[in-house]
């Protein structure tokens, strides 16, 4: 579904990535784990169109995004949900799902997007009157979530969903992106809980200092070396 | 002295009124785009010559002209956005209110002169049949225009407030000023809200301007002064408010007409000085976070 060739991509004059290149099948939950400022969140900006790549190309069901802006890429079906969630804290929680399904086509299905949601978290309908700003943390990634699948995306993009999270509420949003997948949405996540993310996912990639370092299933990488003593110890 | 007290407060809500209506404007604009436009003033100045030319030159009464001076304005804002702001959407926040500041500037300036050569620098006003007309309450005379200003006004917040809350459109910009990214990444165009809040404050302006034109006067420099006032009263209500502007509006306005003669400017400063030391926020915004 999703296809990265040789991505080169920068800030200023600071190079994030390196010839990235990766994919991920229809269906699949795949990771993107790596230390800090390995180029994670970069990777999904190039892919959402937040970020422009220097080089390489981006490919959705054999479509290049490379000329189309971020705004449209919502519209292709590929929805990304920011490292920290950053709900509209100023706005009700309906409000924020309502923006999650901007696109034309996407508010056509908006009844039928924001049932689904609720079903998938039905806290958010008891808060859906709710300013953004008084939900709690875990609510808050929940509500980013839901505002992510408003756009009824072929391809999800998740940065740290469970960044800044107690661990129960982490077992409990991992739990909740599997559901999600399992409900046919394609998931690419990008998350710091190593352990967590590679028992959960089908494949998962390594980056380090912007480069591909290592792919896998989640077992393979699981049992690997250097993951475990990196990342796992 | 109650009497004249009374009659000062009176003429200080009524022109509140409409430094409530600039300030929205400006507030509007920097809100969603960071872009501080200090020729806004004279996108009034503009307003009130077109109100005023169409009074003169064909006979429209400067309240029924409104929706055609406010349409005038955003061709106005359009092409000024196109030619000159939408460059500077791309850059860092701080970078974006120094470059408009100074765009804005030299911006003025040329409308300014622009202003003297085609409208020559006399103070122009409009007086219509029934401008001389006042309503009496308790002693204290309320001019009709002056009144009828203010209804405008109120008018014009209550369609903006209505807009930004419950229309699609409107939520779209509610949430470009919060987070212009997460706003991007649910699909929305930022570039076309940019325009879209630059074009309605453009509007807004010009409204005021005919207002100024009917309730009192304009002329070719009247566009620093007013942007001035919107930018106290800007600050005063808090970002983000609408009523809260409007409020700082009419509070700006009695203070200048209550201490009046030359501690009116003074006062008006002292105010704003207090509020930035006791409530930086301003009196109706919330903290962030």
């Amino acid at each position: 579904m999703l296809t990265l060739e040789g991505i080169d991509a920068r800030y200023k004059d600071l190079q994030a990535l390196w010839g990235i290149s990766l994919q991920v099948g229809e269906g699949e939950l795949v990771a993107l784990i790596g230390p800090n400022g390995a180029g994670k969140t970069t990777t999904l900006k190039v892919i959402s169109g937040l970020l422009k790549p220097a080089s390489g190309s981006v490919l959705l069901d054999g479509r290049s995004l490379a000329k189309e802006p971020a705004h449209k890429i919502v519209e292709l079906g590929i929805s990304q949900v920011l490292e920290g969630g950053r709900v509209f804290t100023g706005l009700t929680v309906l409000e924020n799902l309502e923006l999650g399904a901007f696109g034309a086509k996407a508010r056509k299905a908006k009844d039928d997007s924001l049932r689904w949601v609720y079903g998938i978290f039905p806290r958010l309908e008891e808060r859906q009157r709710q300013r953004a700003g008084t939900l709690s943390g875990g609510e808050r990634q929940m509500l980013a979530i839901g505002r992510a699948l408003m756009s009824k995306p072929k391809l999800l993009l998740l940065d740290e969903p469970s960044f800044g999270l107690a661990p129960l509420l982490v077992a409990q949003i991992l739990q909740m992106i599997t559901e999600i997948n399992r409900l046919g949405v394609t998931v690419l996540l990008v998350e710091q809980n190593v352990r967590a993310a590679l028992e959960l996912t089908d494949r998962a990639y390594v980056i380090e200092n912007g480069r591909i370092v290592g792919e896998g299933s989640g077992e393979a990488l699981l049992s690997f070396e250097s993951i475990r003593s990196a990342y796992l110890a | 002295m109650l009497q004249e007290l009374a009659q000062k407060l009176v003429f200080g809500i009524l022109a509140g009124g409409l430094y409530g209506l600039a300030a929205v404007g400006l507030s509007l604009v920097f809100g969603v785009t960071k872009f501080l436009n200090v020729a806004h003033g004279e996108l009034l100045m503009l307003g009130g010559y077109a109100a005023f030319g169409l009074f003169t030159l064909f006979g429209v009464d400067p309240f029924v002209s409104l929706p055609v001076v406010a349409l005038l304005l955003v061709l106005i804002g359009f092409v000024l956005y196109k030619l000159l702001f939408a460059r500077m959407v791309k850059l860092t926040e701080d970078n974006k209110i120094k470059n408009t500041m100074l765009v804005g500037f030299g911006l003025s300036l040329i409308l300014q002169n622009v202003a003297r050569v085609l409208f020559t620098a006399d103070d122009r006003g409009i007086t219509t049949t029934y401008s001389g007309e006042a309503v009496t309450l308790f002693g204290v005379s309320i001019p009709v225009v002056r009144l009828a200003s203010l209804a405008v006004a109120l008018i014009c917040l209550l369609a903006l407030h209505l807009f930004l809350r419950k229309t699609y459109t409107g939520k779209a910009l509610r949430a470009t000023v919060q987070d212009w990214e997460a706003a991007t990444v649910m699909g929305i165009d930022i570039q076309r809200v940019y325009l879209l809040a630059f074009v309605v404050g453009a509007a807004l302006a010009g409204v005021a301007g005919a207002l100024v034109a009917v309730c009192y006067s304009i002329s070719p420099t009247m566009g620093l002064d007013w942007t001035l006032r919107a930018l106290v009263v800007m600050v005063l209500g808090g970002l983000g408010s609408i009523m809260g502007t409007f409020v700082a509006g009419l509070v700006l306005g009695v203070t200048l007409s209550v201490v009046g003669g030359a501690w009116r400017e003074i006062a008006a400063l002292l105010l704003f000085l207090l509020v930035l030391l006791l409530r930086p926020q301003g009196l109706f915004g919330a903290k962030e976070g």
